[in-house]
């Protein structure tokens, strides 16, 4: 397993080889142009230079970290500098088209506050996580050990994913706070999962309506 | 706000009308050797107080080259105790640099290679733009205590003015920090179509009442002091330097977070008795009051105690939001200036909390804005200070003003962001 660590990007790199990473490129996809779109834990910003610089995207990001701010900042991008766990106190209710949380909701410790935070400011939203379900990760715990892969190259003690979930387990959580589910799409490293994506992909991405926004 | 010394041409004494002229800067991203201009303008000011200044006379600095089109201008708003001078050195003398000299050169995060940068002194300072200690016209005295009371927004309609003078119809950027940060966002609003970025810098919408309180035990201290005969020292030829001095150590302990303070002075004593015993005594015992009585007592020595109380009280007064219900969004709803905010984690006196609001208001009407909350150690004092963050999101800012622009890209790193 140890090999597959290196076939994937760490999960903080937006751009691989000079090109958005394949499932941002996809959750690209799901914007439309000319959208206002607020990205949580937007990084170095890639996602939202490419989608001003494809979609003459409005957008906004937010980060934590300094040097990403920096990063951010050098792209064009723009960006407020705050801690997601504080919530979204910042922007108006459905002040956005679009609101995305990548490969971050694992990591925080309100999950359910975030996503109706999320629900609240956009009549959309997109999230993506690593597949806890993936095939491997069971054979590992089989094993006796805490799974350890590409989306999850973290041992059980450092890691920064605190709520790890199956797509099941986020479907199930998104009906329940009355997010209705308009897109998935599963991803194993680069390649687009169809058949069996609970077990066979190693990251997920969902997006949702909010039960706020205008149908 | 705890900015250098003064320019050396101090209170009334105005030097000769000169040029603007900057040596080609070095390596080291020094604009080098400035000289102040002083602009005249007869044409009467009409005041937020309803008063009129009838003629006035602004102390001007520059740096860099205005391009042909004029669209490379950047205005650099001084707070409290700064003026005009705020890059270079002055001809033959040693610690002279000016007070943002470390944000503003050829390579540095306001980089002059490239924009064209204007530093002025507010109407009623004390460095060379008319102000309290000016002759008054048609008298052979000081205006004293008559000098009208200006506000932010009369600052920015004489800034307004001076960029007339310059020929410059909208600005690249207006930058300032602390007070500097209102006449920033004050230019966003008074003139939105005069302004491409507006970059705010540990400021404020609005004092709160503690902020107001400090001004107020300042203003006290000064105007209790026997020698400040009502605003009319001069003719007295005496100065409040007693009460000057209280108010600058007032201030001065907001300017600094308790953690700074901490480190930089403990509760190490200045001399202590034998022992390491105290004095028992009410001199200067700790090495904390020995640093502000410093600061203070060398304050009075060249700020001008009227021009104190004034800027204190524009700092009160300041409020876009006021003539809007207390609706800061609505304040800055005419603005069409990106923007660029930064705060720092341990000033308190203008907290990160304050910036929020402003953000939260930008937002809200949609107005572009970017904002970095730097946990530094120094409190209000660290928008003057070398913090590499800080200095790299202002640095990238800019460096996508000039692309937007079409303005040459970056040819050097200087200063604190150099290697």
């Amino acid at each position: 397993m140890s090999k597959r660590i290196h076939r994937y990007a760490a999960p903080e790199a937006q751009v691989e080889r000079g090109r958005l990473r394949s499932d941002l490129e996809r959750i690209a996809n799901w914007v439309e142009p000319g959208s206002r779109v607020l990205d949580l834990g937007c990084g170095d910003g890639s996602l939202l230079a490419y989608l001003r610089d494809h979609k003459d995207v409005d957008g906004v990001g937010v980060e934590v970290d300094d040097e990403r701010v920096i990063a951010s900042v050098r792209q064009g991008v723009h960006v407020i500098q705050q801690n997601l766990e504080e919530g979204l106190a910042l922007f108006d209710d459905q002040q956005f088209d679009i609101v995305i949380l990548s490969q971050t909701l694992q990591a925080m410790l309100h999950t359910e506050h975030i996503l109706s935070e999320m629900a609240r400011v956009a009549k959309y939203g997109i999230v993506s996580f690593p597949n806890f379900g993936y095939w491997p990760h069971g054979f590992s715990i089989l094993r006796g050990r805490m799974p350890v892969t590409g989306q999850m190259p973290y041992q059980w003690y450092d890691t920064p994913n605190i709520h790890l979930c199956t797509l099941r387990d986020f479907e199930n959580l998104a009906a329940s706070m009355n997010l209705r589910i308009t897109h998935r799409v599963a991803f194993n490293g680069a390649r687009e999962i169809g058949f069996l994506p609970g077990w066979r992909s190693t990251l997920a991405a969902y997006r949702f309506a909010s039960p706020h926004g205008v149908r | 706000m705890n900015q250098p010394d003064a320019p050396s041409s101090s209170c009334v004494a105005i030097a000769a009308q000169s040029a603007p002229t900057a040596s080609v800067g070095d390596a080291s991203g020094s604009v080098g050797v400035v000289q102040p201009s002083f602009i005249t303008f007869n044409n009467p000011l009409p005041l937020t107080s309803g008063q009129v200044l009838p003629s006035y006379e602004l102390a001007v600095e520059t740096y860099g080259t205005l391009n042909e089109q004029r669209s490379n201008a950047v205005l650099v708003c001084h707070a409290l105790n700064a003026s005009h001078h705020v890059a270079g050195v002055y001809e033959g003398q040693a610690k002279s640099e000016g007070w943002w000299d470390n944000m503003v050169g050829p390579g540095k995060a306001l980089d002059t290679d490239r924009f064209f940068v204007i530093g002025v002194n507010n109407l009623g300072s004390c460095f060379g733009s008319t102000g309290p200690a000016s002759l008054r016209p048609g008298t052979e005295r000081p205006w004293g205590a008559d000098f009208p009371v200006v506000t932010v927004e009369d600052w920015v309609q004489a800034q307004a003015r001076l960029a007339d003078h310059f020929g410059i119809e909208k600005f690249a950027a207006v930058m300032g920090g602390s007070l500097g940060g209102m006449q920033a966002m004050c230019w966003a609003i008074d003139h939105p179509e005069r302004v491409g970025h507006c970059i705010v810098v540990a400021s404020t919408a609005r004092l709160s009442a503690q902020n107001i309180a400090f001004n107020e035990v300042a203003r006290r201290a000064i105007i209790s002091d026997p020698d400040f005969h009502g605003g009319h020292y001069y003719e007295h030829g005496v100065v409040p330097r007693h009460g000057l001095s209280v108010a600058r150590m007032i201030g001065h302990i907001t300017y600094l977070s308790d953690d700074d303070m901490a480190v930089k002075f403990g509760r190490t004593q200045r001399a202590p008795a034998e022992n390491g015993e105290f004095h028992y005594g009410y001199g200067v015992e700790f090495e904390v009051e020995s640093y502000l009585r410093y600061q203070g007592e060398k304050f009075s020595t060249y700020f001008d105690a009227n021009t104190y109380l004034l800027i204190t009280r524009a700092l009160d007064y300041f409020d876009p939001a006021r003539r809007h219900g207390g609706d800061l969004a609505r304040a800055l709803q005419v603005a069409q200036a990106k923007f660029l905010l930064v705060s720092f984690t341990t000033d308190w006196r203008f907290p990160p909390v304050r910036s929020r609001e402003i953000v939260q208001a930008l937002l809200k009407n949609q107005r572009p804005v970017s904002y970095a909350e730097i946990d530094a150690p120094h409190g209000h004092d660290a928008f003057l200070l070398e913090d590499r963050r800080y200095h790299a999101v202002v640095q990238g800012y800019y460096d996508q003003i000039a692309l937007d622009l079409g303005l040459p890209a970056r040819q050097r790193v200087t200063g604190v962001l150099a290697s």
